[in-house]
């Protein structure tokens, strides 16, 4: 499937128009390196998004190990394959912009500044990591960097997302939420009632479908009617469009022209990021039966984000072979560390148990209430 | 008698009433192609095609409701939760639709469905992943809750909940899965509803427990008598609605000190319920307050150290019940 823009909100300079949805699909033809959003990009940043890309492909690669080693216990879902999505979306945010995002979060994490020690500590299980070990991988958050989570339950973010649009708009905050969510997740009734209340309400709320193709075991075609599945903003008047993920350059475009839609007007989206991962559904999925190897082969050769954009950074002069090495190299050494650290830190003390519950069993000398609000506890 | 898995037995059971009843039907997310997120309906695609035994989308709410509207016509169909904690998502079509359709059509409407899938802590999958609502739906009049904890009991409940006449909650445990034991062959091997197993005799203490933690109660029950010289009774409940109250009251009564063990949360969980009954109608054969174990009262906790501390394990239970002795 090629890009097809629906909305006619293209900032001048931007890729052309094209409404093909059967057309065969051909990496990079279309150019986002000229869109103005990516022509001003200096050096450096090219490469810190180039060096997020890998940072985030090696930190799993290594969480893979870890949990090969019995070191992570219960989900483990990857996101490799996906990179250029979380990498694209957030190099365009601003201060005010929030992200919200699904199970498969380690991706978002590490593009919003999380960093991997804390990341891989909470995947063991460790006091030291982001959620102090309560979350796990499926629950990752940091709202000092605006980042809302993590969230385990298909669908449960969209309302979420909505909310912390209304809330921006409620306050007078000029910024938007960037809602990430599955193929599959397009089939929660949750995803509909919000986007109704986000186009009645006119909030800031950006809907991007990452499309990888599968919910689980099921293609999409096996589980959704109606192509494509951002099409389905239509409904209530929402822009849509539907964009691929394996070129950093056209999903900062995408996401830049919807927040500035977002910013300006106060207007929801419906973006589809057409990308693929190539792990199973989680480390679980022995992932045998309802795909073949020469997709996920085919994937890998062609549209590989990471390598796609290496190529585009060393025909642009911008990397050479040997800043890749480097760059690849601190990738991997820094991932190593995060899990040595993981390994090295304690876990959480039974007594840590109880905290973090009830906000006032947490900060006793502002008790508001009383009566017992923990039964039959070690506390 | 073959020796089987909870999983084996529970694939028979379902492949057995769909080749008995052409009203029955199973559906769910990855219960065809993928054979079950579980593995639970492995081959029944082959055997049954794709008319009786259907993917579905991550749509729980629509294919829940959908069932109760089919079931309310007539067709029986088996419902699949990957976890019963994706149910919460399709909570008004269980709580509000198939529970009280009967009562609200002045008994003109049935609504015979199986709603079944995993519901357990303890394999560090994190508060939204490890919900055990055996509790919510036994406080729901007109929904029925049972908790097989053997491959025996997963057979012979599943067959008797699919042949029932109203909403039964099967709740299955992801780590019984893998649990062996002897199961009928017989097709017509059913379990009533509402009848609890004595699942070890003993005379000094009753330990009162449903699903993952009858497991648990017969480990302590063996250290109790290899460690302690204390012979336990462990009362299997399998059904929480219908309750057995009679075996209830029966091994109290025989023991008189009670143990109650439950993987639930404790307020308003299930063995909130049993204690208040104990003591209603067997006071006066106690020799001691009824003691009560369940999961530590916090959402799951992710890292394991913690959460095989907030499962009521081996000690916490064991050292419950040397408390009572
Ligand atoms: C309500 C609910 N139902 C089922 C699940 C189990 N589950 C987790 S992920 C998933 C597939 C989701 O696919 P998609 O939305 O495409 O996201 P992807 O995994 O491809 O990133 C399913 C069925 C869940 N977590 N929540
Ligand atoms: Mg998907």
């Amino acid at each position: 499937m090629e890009s097809i823009y629906h909305d006619a909100d293209i900032q001048k300079g931007d890729a052309p128009t094209k409404a093909s949805p059967t057309a065969v699909p051909l990496p990079n033809e279309t150019d986002f390196s000229a869109v103005s959003i990516n022509h001003s990009l200096e050096a450096e940043e090219k490469i810190r998004f180039f060096s997020q890309m890998l940072r985030i492909r090696r930190f799993e690669e290594r969480s893979l190990r870890a949990y090969q080693q019995g070191h992570i216990g219960g989900f483990l879902h990857l996101y490799i394959g996906q990179e250029a999505v979380a990498v694209g979306s957030v190099s365009v945010m601003s201060q005010d912009d929030h992200v919200i995002t699904a199970y498969r979060d380690h991706g978002h994490a590490i593009a919003v500044g999380m960093e991997m020690d804390e990341c891989m500590a909470e995947l063991y299980g460790k006091k030291t990591g982001c959620s102090k070990g309560k979350g796990g991988s499926m629950h990752f958050f940091a709202p000092d960097k605006n980042f809302w989570g993590g969230h385990g339950i298909v669908g449960g973010q969209t309302p979420l997302g909505l909310g912390m649009a209304y809330a921006l708009k409620t306050k007078g905050t000029k910024g938007a939420c960037l809602c990430f969510m599955g193929d599959g997740a397009t089939n929660q009734g949750s995803f509909y009632e919000s986007l109704n209340l986000a186009s009645l309400w006119n909030l800031p709320v950006i809907y991007v479908i990452e499309n990888n193709g599968y919910s689980m075991g099921t293609s999409e075609s096996r589980h959704s009617a109606g192509e494509p599945l951002a099409r389905r903003g239509e409904a209530f008047d929402i822009d849509w469009s539907v964009h691929q993920g394996h070129d950093l350059y056209e999903v900062r475009s995408a996401i830049h022209n919807a927040l500035s839609r977002a910013r300006e007007n106060s207007r929801p989206s419906v973006l589809e990021i057409v990308t693929y991962r190539y792990r199973g559904h989680s480390v679980a999925d022995p992932d045998q039966t309802y795909r073949s190897k020469e997709e996920i082969e085919e994937y890998k050769e062609n549209k590989d984000p990471i390598n796609l954009f290496r190529d585009k950074l060393l025909k642009e002069g911008v990397l050479t072979d040997d800043k890749i090495k480097a760059l690849d190299k601190a990738a991997k050494d820094e991932a190593e560390a995060s899990a040595e650290f993981a390994l090295a830190s304690p876990f959480p003390d039974v007594s840590e148990l109880m905290d973090d519950v009830y906000w006032e069993t947490d900060n006793p000398e502002e008790k508001s209430s009383s009566g017992t609000i923990f039964f039959e506890s070690s506390r | 008698m073959a020796e089987i898995t909870y999983r084996e037995a529970l694939n028979q059971a379902l492949s057995e009433e769909i080749s008995r009843d052409s009203n029955v039907v199973l559906m769910g997310e990855e219960v065809a192609q993928f054979k079950g997120s579980y593995k639970v309906s492995e081959g029944l695609l082959e055997e049954f095609g794709p008319e009786r035994i259907i993917d579905t989308p991550i749509s729980e709410a629509a294919f829940s409701g959908l069932a109760v509207g089919a079931a309310m016509m007539g067709m029986r169909p088996v419902v699949e939760f990957m976890f019963w904690s994706f149910s919460y998502v399709a909570f008004d079509q269980i709580f509000n639709n198939a529970a009280s359709v009967r009562y609200m059509s002045g008994g003109l409407v049935n609504v015979p469905i199986v709603f079944r899938g995993p519901a357990n802590g303890g394999t560090n999958v994190g508060a939204t992943h490890s919900h055990t609502p055996e509790n919510f739906a036994a406080n729901t009049p007109g929904l029925k809750v049972i908790c097989p904890s053997t491959p025996a009991d997963a057979k012979g409940m599943m067959k008797a909940a699919i042949r029932d006449n109203d909403p039964v909650c099967v709740m299955e445990n992801t780590i019984l899965y893998n649990l062996k034991g002897e199961v009928p062959e017989d097709e017509n091997f059913i379990i009533p509803l509402g009848k609890a197993r004595l699942a070890l005799e003993g005379n000094d203490l009753s330990i009162i427990a449903h699903g993952r933690s009858v497991q648990v109660a017969l480990q302590v029950a063996e250290t109790l008598e290899e460690k302690h010289g204390v012979s336990a009774e462990v009362l299997d409940l399998r059904s929480i609605r219908p309750l057995d109250l009679e075996a209830i009251l029966e091994t109290v009564k025989k023991t008189n000190r009670v143990l109650l063990v439950e993987e639930n949360k404790p307020f308003c969980g299930v063995d909130a319920q049993i204690a208040y009954l104990i003591q209603e109608h067997a006071f006066d054969h106690l020799d001691a307050p009824v003691k009560r174990i369940s999961a530590i009262d916090v959402p799951q906790a992710y890292s394991k150290e913690l959460e095989n501390f907030q499962i009521p394990n081996h000690d916490r239970v064991l050292a419950k019940a040397m408390e009572l002795l």
